[in-house]
């Protein structure tokens, strides 16, 4: 996975609430056996019409936000389905940090295992900075994950709260299944001693 | 004396293997449930690294999500969907995985096989890569959705980093009234705790009617959990379970079943535990339910109207809610005995084992399928299939004009060729109503089992309490 590093971009409104994974990412997009190239997915039934021509009124496709790197948007995002098809699609359209009140769990986890990273902030922050986005491309705000802080376009800082290891994985750019690998006589231990006492599983 | 625990917390520390001074643990998974969709990418990861198969006996794997409905003894048409059917196929042989193809007869929906073959047991850990994991919880087992690189992960190391999450315990008590069951019991506690609700939370179901339920009705239960939000739903193992898994082909035997069984009666939350957070169902006060939107936390009685978004006091939920009435067709204040309906689908994870298509037959039995729709009965797996023909089941529904299929995920997701045509209204019995989910522009209304199979002879959603 790649490091993570402080971005400065664009962000862009989409102020619904419960966006699901199935709106990510519709599932004639799942059967690929790849990871890449599912940008062209990305919410594909908001952002074409019926003739597969851009709706000119879906967020993304308005120019103003067509270097957006940065969504902005409403409660309890990413519900739904375990696919990590949608924080794929999400990365390979070019979004690397989604701000919200509340995301769903396996979608959150989803996106560190990726280097996307999703900012859970008070419905008072999300607010100012869905309003900040509202102002368009020269509206650019800047997510530090070091210091944890946003800077919105006017040069206010807004904190927020990272699991510490998820931000260490996302800064240094881990591969967790390394480090797991790297505690491998713990797991020997455990399945041999479990074994003798649920001899069953 | 140590502290009361609550179920989940049990399994939580059976499970530990390390934990940092952060409080980010390595949990161990006994059982790992893998598809189609979700594994071909952690395979390609293992190769790429180099990495085999930690504990390969620990893992299952079966088609489910891609394959056609229809008679599949030829092959799968669609190219992308033979592709990835394909791979699984390799992977489990490159890598040594037990492997249930499409034509197994024990194939089935990846939720309704491991329970039906013991797989699924009290007190373990099961991660899948899929969201409606959370359906083994039934069993007191704690399991949940993970994507494809948590999917990696445990094939590489049979373990996952994780937090643990707080309990939160939603009780239902009262016998609920005749024609109101599992689903809507569900459905009813996704409506009072919202969609995202349930967020890093482990749901544990108790009270009087959750104890009352079969396992196929706690399976409903847990299976929507992670529609209100919880990757992880949970019922205390009782006499209910250890009947309905005693002899499945993968339970213990003999002394061990014994030596298990203490232990599964050791994992029921004890008296005084703690839960961070309790909220209270009346289940003798529910009514059949209907979804009207575009999320399962859109519920609405059958004897009821479609709601007013214009009430809804936060902007973006008003905003959000007015654009899933104009997506579904509806209008506000339309009573939803008045909403027609052109298919139903009657299966899926959530609702395709034998006890709902028991309960759909009870109601289509000499009745015919109304002439404006189409519908499409899918059982969970083969086994389910197979008992219910024995049991003549088959022959009701397709007496009754009914289609009779093949299993698999079908019309739930609509990954195959099942699915709505644009505009189309369908009563369905899977747990989401998500725009698109069953077919571009299709539009999904929740209901359980009876309702949609009464909706199919009506033409439109009916209060099942009423029928004759």
């Amino acid at each position: 996975m790649k490091k993570y590093k402080t971005l400065t971009a664009v962000s862009a409104p989409l102020p619904m609430t419960n966006i699901d994974t199935d709106k990510i990412i519709p599932k004639q997009y799942l059967k690929t056996i790849k990871r890449t190239g599912l940008g062209k997915g990305l919410f594909s039934e908001l952002r074409y019409n019926d003739d597969g021509s851009d709706n000119p009124d879906f967020t993304l496709n308005k120019p103003a936000y067509k270097n957006a790197e940065i969504l902005v948007t409403g409660d309890n995002f990413g519900c739904g389905s375990s696919r990590e098809h949608a924080p794929w699609a999400l990365l390979d359209y070019g979004i690397q940090v989604v701000i919200s009140t509340s995301f769903a769990d396996i979608f959150h986890a989803n996106c560190f295992k990726n280097g996307l990273l999703p900012i859970a902030l008070p419905k008072a922050d999300v607010d100012k900075l869905m309003k900040n986005s509202e102002r368009g491309a020269n509206a650019t705000i800047t997510v530090d994950l070091e210091k944890q802080e946003i800077l919105s376009t006017d040069g206010e800082t807004i904190p927020f709260n990272v699991d510490p290891f998820l931000k260490r994985c996302l800064l240094e750019g881990l591969d967790d299944i390394g480090l797991t690998l790297g505690k491998t006589a713990a797991i020997n231990d455990f399945e041999e001693s479990t074994g003798e006492v649920r001899p069953w599983i | 004396m140590t502290a009361p625990k609550t179920l989940y917390d049990k399994i939580w520390n059976d499970h530990l293997v390390h934990q940092a001074d952060d409080g980010t643990c390595l949990v161990y998974i006994d059982r790992h449930l893998i598809h189609e969709v979700t594994s071909p990418q952690a395979f390609e990861g293992l190769r790429i690294a180099k990495r085999k198969v930690h504990a390969p006996s620990r893992t299952l794997a079966v088609v489910d999500h891609n394959v056609p409905t229809t008679d599949r003894s030829k092959g799968i048409d669609d190219e992308e969907s033979r592709i990835q059917v394909e791979a699984l196929a390799k992977n489990c042989a490159d890598f040594g995985v037990e492997y249930f193809n499409e034509l197994d007869p024990r194939q089935g929906i990846v939720h309704v096989i491991g329970p039906e073959q013991g797989f699924t047991l009290p007190g373990t850990t099961i991660m899948c890569g899929d969201s409606h994991t959370s359906t083994h919880g039934a069993f007191g087992a704690l399991a949940m959705g993970i994507g494809t690189s948590e999917v990696e992960h445990i094939l590489a190391t049979q373990t996952l980093i994780q937090k643990k999450a707080n309990n939160l315990r939603v009780v239902v008590d009262g016998k609920t009234p005749d024609g109101v069951g599992a689903k809507d019991i569900i459905l009813a506690i996704i409506g009072e705790i919202g969609a995202g609700g349930g967020t890093n939370h482990v749901i544990e179901y108790c009270g009087n009617a959750i104890e009352a339920l079969s396992m196929e009705g706690r399976m409903t239960v847990c299976n929507m959990s992670i529609e209100g939000g919880a990757r992880a739903g949970l019922i205390a193992p009782d006499e209910t379970t250890y009947a309905y898994m005693e002899g499945r082909p993968r339970a213990p035997k003999g002394a061990e079943w014994d030596l298990a069984r203490r232990y599964w009666e050791s994992l029921p939350s004890d008296g005084g535990a703690e839960f961070d957070r309790e909220v209270y169902i009346n289940g003798a006060n529910l009514p059949p339910i209907v979804t009207w939107g575009t999320s399962p936390e859109d519920v609405a009685s059958v004897t009821s109207v479609i709601p007013n978004p214009d009430d809804i006091d936060d902007e973006s939920r008003r905003a959000t809610k007015k654009l899933a009435l104009e997506y579904m067709g509806l209008t506000a204040g339309t009573r939803i005995t008045d909403i027609n309906v052109d298919r139903v689908f009657i299966g899926s994870c959530t609702n395709g084992r034998i006890e709902d298509l028991r309960a759909a037959a009870s109601i289509v039995v000499g009745k015919t399928v109304n002439g404006n729709v189409n519908a499409l009965v899918v059982p969970g797996s083969g086994l389910v299939k197979a008992q219910a023909e024995s049991e003549g089941l088959d022959k009701i529904f397709i007496d009754a004009g009914f289609e009779w299929r093949e299993p698999g995920c079908s019309m739930c997701l609509a990954m195959n060729p099942d699915k709505l045509e644009p505009g189309e209204r369908c009563a369905s019995t899977s747990n989401r109503n998500f725009e698109g989910r069953q077919g571009f522009k299709g539009r999904t209304h929740l209901v359980s089992p009876i309702m949609a199979a009464a909706a199919a002879i009506a033409g439109r959603f009916v209060d099942v309490r009423e029928l004759d």
